[in-house]
Order: C-alpha cells, then structure tokens, then sequence
C-alpha cells in the first residue's frame, strides 16, 4: 500500500510541475515534434521516447497522427503540421496548440515517414501516456500495447493504474500485462512464480510466446514451473483447437451452401446442368459494387445497409437474366443434357467477358460494413464478423426457400413439374413458366450468394469460376434434388475439409476430399439422401 | 423473341469486342511489335494492364517520329490464359503477322510454352514479369526481377530491420513460388535459420478459404520469437488472404508480410486501412518520386481516360524493355534479329526511379530493389532501398544446381548456361 501511494505522489508531483513549466514546454514540444521531420526512420525511436518523456497529454494526438501518417512536414521551413484532407489540398493543424494554421498544396509539404518500427515505438509510447485516460476503450488499447510489448520500465505504471483500476475488462487485460513484464523484469522468483501461474490459467498466445521466450533465460529454479506452464497452455489450446476447426468447417459449409443452394434448384430439382451457376453469383457480386458505388458517392451515411439493399436488387437482377437464360437458350434444350452443358458453358463465357468489357479485368472493391469488420474472441476461438454473417445469412437463405418450396402454391406447381410434368400439365399447370420461374429463382438465389461472398473473395470477372466445381460436388454428394441433403452435403464437406487441412495442407487436402466423394458416390450413387420412388426413374 | 434477339446481341457484342483487337492490317512502311497478353480468362486481371501500357508507348513513340523513319504498329493477339494457345499466338505473330518483336506473357508456365517457338522462328521476346530465375535464353530479354532482385533483398531487409528470427513461406502452389521459396530456403539456412523456425505452405490457385492457414500463423509467430511471412500468393487468392488477415487482427507491427506478388494493381480491390505496414518488394512503386514517373503516370492516366489508374512495376519493365529495344534497333540500323540481339547488350535506359539500367550480358538487367510498406490509400511508401543497382543473377548462388552456372550472350561464348566448375556450356536447364 505504501509503495503505491509512493508511486501516486510522484505520479501528482509530475503533474503538478509539467502545469508549472507549461508555458516554456509547450516551446520545447514544439521543437520536439518538428525533430520528427528531419529525422532518419533509425533515429525516430528516440525522438518518440523523448515526446513520451515530457508525459504531457498534448504529445497524444501528435504521436497518434504520426502512427496513422498524417504528420507533415513543411518543405519552407521544416515545421511539422498535423494535416487533414481538404479537396486537393492539405489542410495544416498546429501540433502543439491544436489551431488551424491554414492550408497548403500538397506540393509543399512532406510527410514524416514512417514504418512499422515506428508504429511499434508509437503504440508503446501511446501505451504508457493513456493508460490514465478518463475514457475506459483508451486504457483498455494501452493495456492490450502493454501486454504484446512488454517492458520492464513500465511495470510500476502498471501496477499504479491496476490499482485504480474499476473497469472489469480493462483490469483482466492489465493483470495479465503485469505477469507478462513482470517476467521480464528484475523482480524475485515468488512474484514471478505467481505471474507464471496467472499466465498458465489463461490461453492467450500472448503468455504462450512470453513463456517460452522467458524459459531460455530463465533461472533453473523457475524452469519447472515455466515448463508445466507452457504445457497446460498447450493442453487448453489443443482442445480449443478442434473447436476452432469446427467453426472453419462451419463457415466454409456456409460458403459452399450459399453458392451450391441455387444450383440444388436448377441442377437438383431441373435437372439442368447449369455452367453458368457461377457466373450468376459473379453477376450478384458486381450488383453489390454498383449498389456500393451508387452509397459512396451519393449517400455515404447509408453505407453499413448497402449490404441490404444490395440484397433485393442482386436476387432481381440475376433473377431476370436467369430468366432470359432460360428463355432464350435452356427452354429449347431439355432433355438433351450434353447441349445444355455446352450452352451453359458458352453463356458464361460470354457474361465473364461481357462483365469484364463493362467494368474492366481488374479486382474491384466492396467494402465491408463496420458489423462485418474485425473479430471477437470467444474463450479460446477468434470468430471473425464476416464469417459469423456469412453463417446466418447462409441458414436464412435455406429457411426461406424451403419455406417456398413447400409451403407456398408456386413451390407446390414447382414439385408438380418436376415429379410428372404431364400430369402437372394436364391439370392446368403452365409448365413452361413455371421451368422459367424455377429456373430464375435458383439464378436469383446465387445472385444472392454473391452479395455474401463479395465480403470475402475478390469481385472480379472470374469470381464465379472458382465456386461452380464445389457447388456441382455439394449437390451430387448431397444428393440431388434434396435440399436437406444439399445442407448436409454443404457442412459435412467444408468441416471434412477443414480437418484435412492442418495435417494434409491446402492443395493435398482439396485432392482427398475429390477422392473421398468419388468413393462415396461408387458406394451410394444416389448421394446421401436420395430421392426414393417412381419419379427418380422418370 | 425479343428476348432471344437481346440475347443473340449481346451474344455477337461479346464476340466483337475479344476480336476487335486482332484487326491488324498489313503496311509495308510499318515495324511491327507483337503483344502477347491474356485479355480474357484468369490472367486477364493483369495482363490487360500490360496490354494498355504497350500501346501507350507505342503511340507515344510514334508521336516522337516513330523508329528508323518508320511509323510502330501493334498486333495485338489474346492467348486466353491458356498456355498451348499461348505458343499458337507467338508462332502466328512471328511468322504470319511478322512483328520484330514481342512483348509478353507473365505466368511461367506461359514462357516456357512459347519458348521453343521464340528459338526455332529467331524471333525476339521480352518479358517483364518477376521470376524464379534458373533460366536464361538467347532469344529472350527479361525485365523483371530475378530473385536476387526481389526475394533476397526482402529478406535481408527484414532480419536487419525488423530482426525476424522465425520464417512462414506462404505460396500458391506452382513453379514461381516453389523455386523462389527453395532458394529463400537455402538462403535463410546459411544465414544461421535454424529448419524448424520456417514453415512452408502452399496453397491452390484461387484459394479463398484462408481461416486456418491464417490462424496457424498466428500460432506459429506465438513462440516469442519475431516471426514474418514471405509471401508468393499469387494472383486472386491475394483478396481473400489479406482480407482475413485484417479481420483476425494480424497487424504488421507484430506479423508483418512481405509480398513479391502483390502490386499496386492488386490492391486496387481492396480497403487497404487495416493492412497499413504489410510489406511488398519491388523495383518500383507509382509513389517513386521522380519527374520521369511523374511524367509517365500523368501519360498513363491521360491514355486510359481515367483519372484512378495506377501503374505497377510489370509496366515498369515494359517501359525499360520498349526503350532498350528502340535503342538497340536505331543502334543496329535495322529490325534484324540477330543485329539487334547483339545489340542490346550494354544498351542503357533511364529507368522511372531515377537512375539507369543496363541490360547485361545475361539478358537480365540492373535494377534498384525498392521495399514499400502499404498505405491506407492503396499505395506504397518506399522504407528502404538498395544503395545501388543490382545485377539480375540468373542461376541462383543458393542452389546447389545451379550455384556453378553462369549465362554470356556475347561472342565467343554464347551460352545461356556455362558451367564455371567444369569450363563446358550445357548443364541444368535449357
């Protein structure tokens, strides 16, 4: 408790004085920061620790803005100004008192340099002068800094704010940051021994690497304990291991499901073997950038729902040219399998090159949504948003066609058609259009897959091109003209994959799961769940 | 019917528009100059860029006179991404359209697939694409980087600058990325890497499930030791890869990537905010400042009409190749093969970072390795750079195959592949 208050007090006197001489500081900061400006990217370490030195809170938005490159420097005179983007020019921000120095053309100025051994020097020397701040997220940053770059010279810091500590979050991070520096500190063996043990009860990969870097200099006394350490890291971390591959193997199932669900309508319920099924999905990506471009330029604070919108209008627009598709080629094709193939291979040659004539071969960018950004961490899992999403959406989309199939009169003329077309028609059913409809849906669908895939792949001409041998042996393995066994089919493969790949590898991994499905399919040609009675033979 | 007319429209608008370029006429008071780049299939997304860049220089060197008081023509062919078609194409630029030389190809694969046709009709071509080396080829000029020019500087840069001590050699799974990381291999080796602190990994074209690779480096930069990927990824699986690296928060402060296939072209698709850091190495950058790259961005994106283009280094190397071809073809007078082909040894051209390259007597030539750190913008910032020029060495020193061959295109030796050890031309490789 002394020690603490000892720490306090001069922590007050620190304060109290910076106030003190702040007139003559604010000259001396300003001659500080516009060293940054001349200084070679070696020296800027030492530069950095001199700003974090004075300790004074206005050195915080000089060091940030550095950190995101937006320090210049004037080419006149050599001062250095904070700078925001103004049309083409650059406005200018005085680093020390915070006001607007006027603009200047881009031209004239130069921005301080900076690589990733400054960013670090940045993070840890924000780490240290905001592990005070009023505002919790702030000290929660500083702590998380402190504890991937531990530092023996920060420990007391540490210990001084863990004891003012209120914030739950932000206490965990900061009682783990002082086991790791106190590793790597001059502290006794019992302190350490203590920080060992609360570093073994976590399963952060942050402990894991301290540890083992600590076990080569540590003394023989603590060798033991850092070992049973590392291994019940190790230990935790196998079992969440497998949880992790579960979850891959679920967002990949998604992916698949997404990009195969169409075609169990088109190939499965039709029996059309559509090669354009891909381009359907590229085609729903494309609407996703046009809707982006269309939020961007015309109405930015609409941009985390252009996902949404883009949604309804990808299912519409590919809907519609699968429906001119099917009127204009397949229509005339039925029954002659070989043909449609050819015909629906020539078609998405024609709408990749076409797609790529209009918008150019080059990757184009969809943003992603602030929800689709970044990860959580769940125990020992890293679940990222975007695949999170992907999941759900994968699941709605599953839910709502079969909901239509087997709920609603269009899904009921659609079994008809596709169980005895004549019978079907005998009984007033126009089954042209409904092949028509059919067939537009299942298109509308994949254009729908593609607004969910743009968040993870490149949306380019060739986008389509590497889902359409998945999707194929998803339904074939699934077995076709069931949409449980497509599901099934989907997260069975992609976890099937996932737990190939850490020991077989990527390449080798994609290989045995090919050699699995044609065992499978020689054993049960029908494919898992298949179609039983009369109409399979029709 | 409205629909099947639309249809059939849009049917003969595709069409047109992949031939509209090989409408090359004949005139006799032209040289010609064959493209050879994919404008359709996967390469499309970057060979197409290449394809504009040719033509801007050619128009921009028929606007200074032309060459020997001739006006240049381009024919153009498209190869399709597809490595047979590719040899097709060259065999019809050489021998039906006559060009005097060609510019092209950018995959491997596609190289080694025109390469006999270049041999058997003595034609010329430059390639400027970044390679694994181990080869070198009396009818060939190669403008891109070496992995000496590339891949080793990157790696001395980040075990000096950022003191990496362990290795993830992450590649798409072909012949690029498998030599380039067995050289990277042998050289981190005799620099005192010890095997278990690198890990190799190789995936397939367009992959796009990065979850677990991601997450195994995670795992394997969590021994307490400064690890760094190298990365060979090519092409469309690059989208995906660093998009998971955003999202599962791997920050270049702590796992930085060093790319040598990832340009400012690439990028172009990507938000680039959380990747500010990650690495690329280059022998230029669009953000070189110069006035000569000054001047070439602003031609650039007057030519294509459109104000967002960037250049990239392939581009860089078709600049130098056109220029040290001009050069070579006014020094020997004539189009000739075999005249120009001597010629071109020693010819010197401005590069766009400011100094001069040279194409040796290899056929490779000098240029400066620039290392870049990605900027939120899309752009790179150059951190480091070689003091000077360095020389493309075409066997690599670091591979026990090859560390005794040596390549010299000029009288009397005339060898692509001179073995030092022995005194005989002929050993691995072509």
């Amino acid at each position: 408790m002394y020690r603490i208050l000892q720490t306090l007090f001069v922590a007050l006197c620190l304060l109290v004085s910076a106030h003190v001489v702040g007139a003559r500081a604010a000259d001396d900061l300003g001659a500080l920061v516009d060293k940054l400006g001349a200084a070679k990217l070696a020296d800027m370490d030492e530069h950095i620790s001199d700003l974090a030195k004075t300790g004074d809170a206005k050195v915080i938005p000089v060091l940030q803005a550095l950190g995101e490159g937006e320090l210049y420097q004037r080419k006149s005179d050599g001062k250095v100004f904070l700078v925001k983007a103004q049309g083409a020019d650059l406005l200018l921000v005085d680093p020390v008192t915070g006001t607007e120095a006027g603009e200047a053309p881009k031209s004239a100025m130069q921005k301080v340099k900076v690589n990733n051994a400054v960013r670090r020097a940045v993070r840890s020397a924000l780490g240290g002068l905001t592990l005070f701040s009023d505002d919790a997220g702030a000290r929660l940053k500083a702590a998380q800094s402190m504890l991937q770059m531990p530092n023996a010279d920060a420990l007391e810091a540490i210990e001084t704010a863990l004891a003012t500590e209120k914030d739950a979050a932000v206490r965990t991070v900061l009682d783990e940051a002082r086991a790791v520096t106190l590793l790597v500190s001059e502290r006794g063996d019992d302190e350490k021994r203590q920080a060992i043990a609360l570093l073994a009860e976590g399963h952060g990969r942050t402990g894991l690497a301290v540890l083992t870097s600590a076990l080569a200099t540590a003394d023989a006394s603590l060798k033991p304990d850092i070992e049973a350490a590392i291994a019940r890291i190790e230990q935790t971390q196998a079992l969440w291991n497998a949880g992790q591959n579960v979850w891959y193997g679920l967002s990949l199932g998604s992916v698949l499901l997404l990009a195969a669900i169409g075609l169990a309508i088109t190939f499965g319920v039709m029996g059309i073997i559509n090669m354009a099924h891909g381009e359907m999905v590229m085609l729903g990506a494309y609407t996703t950038f046009l809707v982006q471009e269309v939020v961007r330029n015309s109405y930015p604070e609409l941009f985390d729902w252009s996902l949404a919108i883009a949604l309804p209008l990808a299912f519409l627009a590919t809907g519609a040219v699968g429906l001119a598709i099917e009127r204009g080629v397949i229509r005339f094709l039925y029954g002659r399998p070989l043909e449609t193939l050819l015909a629906t291979w020539g078609i998405s040659l024609i709408l990749q090159q076409s797609v790529r004539s209009i918008f150019g071969p080059t990757n184009r960018e969809v943003g992603n949504p602030s929800w689709m950004s970044g990860a959580f961490d769940l125990g020992g899992l890293t679940i990222t948003w975007n695949r999170l999403w992907i999941i759900v959406f994968a699941l709605a989309v599953f839910a709502a066609l079969l909901f239509l199939l087997k709920k609603t009169s269009m899904g009921l003329r659609m079994r008809a058609v596709t169980q005895n077309r004549r019978m079907a028609s005998s009984m007033g059913i126009r089954t042209s259009w409904v092949d028509a409809l059919t067939f537009a849906l299942g298109s509308g669908i994949a254009g729908m897959a593609g607004v969910a895939l743009s968040q993870i792949d490149n949306v380019s001409p060739n986008l389509g091109q590497g889902y359409i041998i998945d999707s194929f042996m998803v339904v074939v393995f699934g077995g076709v003209g069931n949409l449980w066994g497509t599901l099934v089919g989907a997260f069975s493969l992609g976890i099937l994959n996932k737990f190939l790949e850490p020991y077989a590898g990527a390449v080798l991994g994609k290989i045995l799961v090919l050699v699995l499905i044609i065992l499978f399919i020689q054993k049960k040609p029908r494919g898992l769940f298949a179609l039983k009675g009369r109409a399979v033979e029709a | 019917m409205n629909i099947k007319a639309s249809v059939t429209g849009a049917f003969l608008a595709a069409v047109l528009s992949t031939t509209a370029f090989n409408g090359a006429f004949a005139a006799d008071d032209t040289i010609k100059v064959g493209i050879l780049h994919s404008l359709s299939g996967t390469m499309a997304i970057s060979e197409t860029t290449l394809k504009d860049a040719m033509l801007m220089l050619i128009d921009e060197q028929n606007k200074k006179g032309g060459l020997l008081g001739k006006k240049l023509e381009a024919v153009v062919v498209d190869p399709a991404s597809d490595w047979p078609l590719f040899a097709e194409k060259a065999r019809e630029l050489v021998s039906v359209d006559k060009v005097s030389a060609v510019f092209g190809c950018w995959t491997s694969v596609s190289r080694k697939s025109v390469l006999p046709v270049f041999e058997e009709l003595n034609s010329i071509l430059f390639y400027p694409v970044q390679y694994e080396g181990e080869e070198s080829q009396r009818n060939v000029f190669y403008t891109g980087a070496a992995p000496n020019q590339q891949a080793i500087p990157a790696v001395d840069y980040l075990m000096e600058n950022e003191s990496v001590e362990r290795w993830v050699l992450a590649g798409t799974d072909y012949v690029y990325p498998r030599t380039t990381n067995k050289i990277l291999e042998a050289y981190l080796i005799s620099k005192g890497v010890k095997p278990e602190d690198i890990m190799i990994n190789y995936t397939p074209f367009g992959h796009s499930d990065w979850q677990t690779i991601v997450s195994d480096i995670k795992k394997f930069g969590s021994a307490g030791k400064k690890t760094a990927v190298v990365s060979t990824i090519n092409g469309d699986a690059n989208v995906p890869f660093y998009k998971e690296l955003a999202n599962q928060g791997v920050k270049a402060e702590d796992i930085p990537v060093v790319a040598f296939s990832v340009g400012e072209e690439e990028l172009a698709g990507l938000d680039t905010t959380p990747l500010v850091g990650h690495l690329a190495a280059w022998n230029y950058f669009q953000s070189v400042d110069t006035p000569a790259n000054a001047e070439f961005i602003k031609t650039w994106k007057a030519y294509t009409k459109n104000d967002k283009r960037v250049t990239n280094d392939p581009m860089e190397a078709h600049y130098i190749g056109f220029n040290m071809w001009l050069k070579a073809v006014e020094k020997a007078g004539t189009t000739d093969t075999d005249a120009v082909l001597d010629a071109m040894i020693g010819v010197s051209v401005p590069n766009l970072s400011g100094g001069y390259s040279t194409m040796m007597p290899n056929h490779h030539i000098t240029k400066p390795v620039l290392i870049g750190e990605i900027q939120g913008d899309g752009q790179f910032e150059t951190v480091w750079e070689t003091p000077g020029l360095v020389v493309g060495d075409e066997w690599s020193d670091y591979l026990p195959d090859s560390k005794d061959l040596i390549s010299d295109w000029r009288a009397p030796m005339s060898c692509g592949n001179f073995n030092v050890a022995t005194g005989k031309c002929g050993g691995k490789g072509s």
